[in-house]
């Protein structure tokens, strides 16, 4: 592929996508940071903490770092070896969980 | 050039496969430093993936109550402690820097030198400001709340070791980041990639494909600081 080639393929977008995301990134940043600070508890709050942090994610992801506009594969290429952490996770609960029970069960006075 | 022709037009899981199948290059569009930069960052997803659910089973296994972060990392503004203060500006000064870097891949594009290196800087500076706040958080929390990597007086000992080597391994990134940015910064503003310059550690012609390639790596820093947020401040 030329130079020329190269050039022309380049991620060239309005910035006023960006500026949108931006100040969006910033508003999620807020909400995240007020469910601390008025002491939301339990299951809204985590639930609301995992849903800001995956909104800020997806946001910065898919526009800040082009991947909207980039090939299906190279999208591909990049998630599906990311599924695997979440095989990771299940495992590490039950480990974590194990770890737990058997400290309770063993070493508790 | 037919059949390259025809995989353009072609779209989803069909297009996928017709690329990776196509005995040329997989990733049509994208320069081969790009393509590595993404390499590179699903393999530092990994790093930081094993970090942050290693901090979590440990957290799951902990027997003493875990220290609460809302406290610890607050900062009193005229004797009132106000939570995660410290934690919020870090924030909001790593996504500003991720706003300025964006902008300079913009104007880099349109081959403006000079408004893309001073977009440069000033997105290093705020890298460099975050670095020093976390610095400043360490030292407070290590001198003044005495928490260790083995123990703190706050609570489960597991505290201090995933929070020092999580948050460590994020402040490393961020400064190679300003390291890089200002390097990169520097080529841009002496012109190098306008005239072809070949570079002094691989003495290649470089473009301004490199300051989206920079960008790519720098959003993923702020990427990682929101999950490092939700995770460790927020949880």
């Amino acid at each position: 592929m030329s130079q020329s080639d190269a050039h022309s393929s380049g991620q060239q977008h309005p910035l006023g996508v960006y500026f949108k995301v931006w100040a969006l990134l910033f508003v999620l940043s807020i909400f995240s940071y007020m469910v601390d600070y008025y002491h939301i508890e339990g299951y809204l709050r985590w639930s609301l903490i995992i849903l800001f942090m995956l909104l800020k994610a997806g946001f910065i992801l898919t526009v800040f770092m082009h991947v909207a506009w980039e090939r299906m594969a190279l999208i591909y290429a990049l998630g599906i070896p990311m599924l695997a952490i979440f095989g990771f996770i299940a495992l590490m609960t039950f480990e974590g969980d194990y770890t737990f029970f058997t400290r309770e069960m063993y070493f508790s006075p | 050039m037919t059949s390259s022709t025809t995989t353009e037009n072609m779209t989803g899981l069909q297009s996928a496969a017709a690329d990776w199948a196509s005995d040329q290059r997989t990733f049509k569009n994208v320069p081969w430093g790009k393509a590595m930069m993404w390499i590179f960052l699903l393999s530092d997803t990994f790093i930081f993936a094993c970090f942050l659910i290693g901090y979590m089973a440990l957290r799951i296994g902990a027997t003493e109550p875990w220290p609460a972060s809302s406290e610890i990392f607050a900062l009193s503004m005229g004797g009132q402690p106000v939570p995660l203060l410290l934690i919020a500006i870090m924030t909001f000064i790593l996504i500003t820097s991720s706003g300025t870097m964006v902008m300079a891949v913009n104007f880099g594009y349109r081959k403006d030198r000079k408004k893309t290196a001073l977009l440069l800087l000033i997105t290093a500076l705020l890298g460099a400001s975050f670095v020093g706040m976390q610095a400043f958080e360490w030292t407070k929390l290590i001198v003044e709340e005495g928490v260790r990597p083995w123990s703190n007086p706050f609570g489960a000992a597991q505290f201090g070791s995933t929070f020092f080597m999580i948050t460590g391994f994020h402040g490393v990134h961020v400064s190679v980041g300003v390291l890089f940015l200002l390097i990169v910064g520097r080529k841009v503003w002496r012109g190098e990639y306008d005239n072809q310059t070949r570079g002094f550690f691989t003495s290649r012609k470089g473009n301004y494909e490199i300051v989206e390639t920079m960008g790519l790596y720098w959003h993923f820093v702020d990427l990682v600081w929101v999950f490092i947020f939700a995770f460790f401040y927020l949880w």
